[in-house]
């Protein structure tokens, strides 16, 4: 199988760990041959966009993903997948219908502290493939000031609580997207990872 | 409220060696990165800030092989500093298995490459490293490894690191390092007030029961420690430890799987 990492990243070592042969690569070519694709992200939202526009890669992945080539966004490449962002003013990929929105600092019990730095739990909102045997112990590590909000309920796989609750994973057909950072989130995050090389 | 305060080993770099000084000087040797490196991937350790002191001096990060290096086999989240002066280096660091980078020096000799920094990679990728010497009254920003002084108080220094774009503070007590005798709480009390992002105490933890008090006492949202976790005993033997995260949960009065809370 050809697993196609966009830039590089750890998360290309956890995928080594895993026993799969992953690409690191930001070449479209490479790209078209792709039987999976892990989009990492790290930065800003519309840098984030630059950066796929600068390497010709913004066509090549929407049609991948019409093809039904399973992408999973990860952290910024999550939120590359929806159409806009309140950190910037680029469209996004428009893979999954919604926008990015700053976390809110407002919580029950007073304002709380962003970024959103450090370990959440998931709560799972529907089984997925994905986050098969991902149980309520699991932590994963989350590096973030903003989050997305999916305009279709349904493809929501994932909450977390940081405040308020936000969304932390999404599903929509073939593309799947997580904000936390699996490839740095132990044993849980190889599940995670672990599920998405041999689940799709 | 879902806030579990991170417990974070702070690892120094020496020309390629890990070392482990005492109030910024007299450096002992305490492994090789990748060794010691692995050993904490095996704990599962919150997370793990580098910083290279000397590096400070001479304004030359690790070289970007070696940072890969140490990256590859650890499977937690990583932040490196110094020497760090350019923003394509930042990216560089960025892409080669580190989710941060940290800022000290730089956020006094070259503002301008932390803000375009957090422009381009996110508030949550910039960590302000902030150096205070002395105590109570006496306490002045330092910069270059505790060569110069800055004209500010700890308060307003971090305060501009946030206005530069720093998403996360490091506020270390140099007195207090390596020392073991307590964090400086007043100083995290101060800092973590003065700003809104997550503050992490450094710089005097002796023993782990001291690891709870900058989270309860002062509001930071996480304690970072090197001697703690790389020396055993009265003679500063090395032994890489860390504490298991029942112990962890006891320390945060985290029950049920709902930790404190870490308010702005």
């Amino acid at each position: 199988m050809r697993l196609v990492v966009v830039e590089i990243g750890s998360v290309v070592n956890m995928f080594r760990r895993l026993g799969g042969d992953p690409i690191a690569s930001g070449d479209p070519g490479t790209i078209k041959r792709a039987d999976k694709i892990l989009l990492p992200g790290v930065g800003a939202f519309d840098a984030g966009m630059a950066s796929l526009h600068e390497s010709g890669l913004v066509e090549v992945l929407r049609i991948r993903v019409g093809e039904g080539v399973p992408l999973l966004g990860i952290c910024l490449g999550m939120q590359l997948l929806f159409d806009s962002s309140e950190e910037g003013s680029d469209k996004g990929l428009g893979l999954i219908p919604g926008v990015v929105r700053r976390l809110s600092p407002d919580s029950s019990d007073g304002p709380i502290r962003i970024p959103h730095m450090g370990w959440s739990r998931i709560e799972k909102r529907r089984p997925h493939n994905l986050t098969e045997g991902i149980g309520e112990e699991a932590r994963f590590y989350f590096a973030h000031s903003y989050a997305v909000v999916p305009k279709d309920d349904s493809d929501i796989i994932g909450v977390s609580t940081y405040g308020s609750q936000f969304v932390s994973a999404v599903a929509r057909e073939n593309v799947l997207g997580v904000q936390f950072h699996p490839e740095k989130s132990h044993r849980y995050g190889k599940a995670l990872l672990s599920n998405f090389l041999q689940g799709f | 409220m879902q806030v579990e305060p991170r417990v974070i080993p702070v690892l120094l770099i020496a020309d390629g060696r890990f070392v482990k000084t005492r109030c910024f000087s007299n450096p002992v040797y305490v492994g090789d990165p990748v060794n010691v490196l692995s050993i904490f991937n095996e704990f599962e350790v919150d997370e793990i800030i580098t910083l290279d002191i000397s590096a400070a001096g001479s304004r030359t990060p690790q070289p970007l092989d070696s940072l890969r290096n140490y990256a590859e086999e650890c499977f937690i989240p990583l932040a490196y500093g110094g020497g760090l002066t350019g923003l394509e280096q930042i990216g560089k660091v960025l892409r080669s298995g580190y989710e941060k980078v940290v800022v000290n020096s730089l956020l006094a000799d070259q503002p301008d490459i932390v803000e375009s920094a957090a422009d381009r990679y996110g508030s949550q990728a910039i960590v302000a490293s902030i150096d205070i010497r002395g105590e109570s009254e006496e306490r002045s920003v330092v910069v270059h490894g505790n060569r110069d002084v800055v004209k500010a108080t700890p308060a307003n220094w971090a305060r501009r690191a946030v206005d530069l774009g720093a998403g996360e503070i490091l506020v270390t007590a140099v007195d207090r390092e390596g020392t073991g005798r307590g964090f400086d709480l007043e100083l995290v009390a101060e800092v973590a007030a003065a700003v809104s992002v997550p503050v992490i105490a450094h710089g005097g933890a002796g023993r782990r029961s001291d690891l709870a008090k900058p989270v309860f006492e002062s509001g930071a949202s996480a304690v970072a420690a090197g001697s703690l976790f790389v020396f055993q005993g009265q003679d500063r033997g090395v032994l890489i430890n860390y504490p298991p995260r029942s112990q962890i949960e006891r320390l945060f009065r985290m029950t049920d799987g709902s930790p404190v809370e870490s308010r702005a």
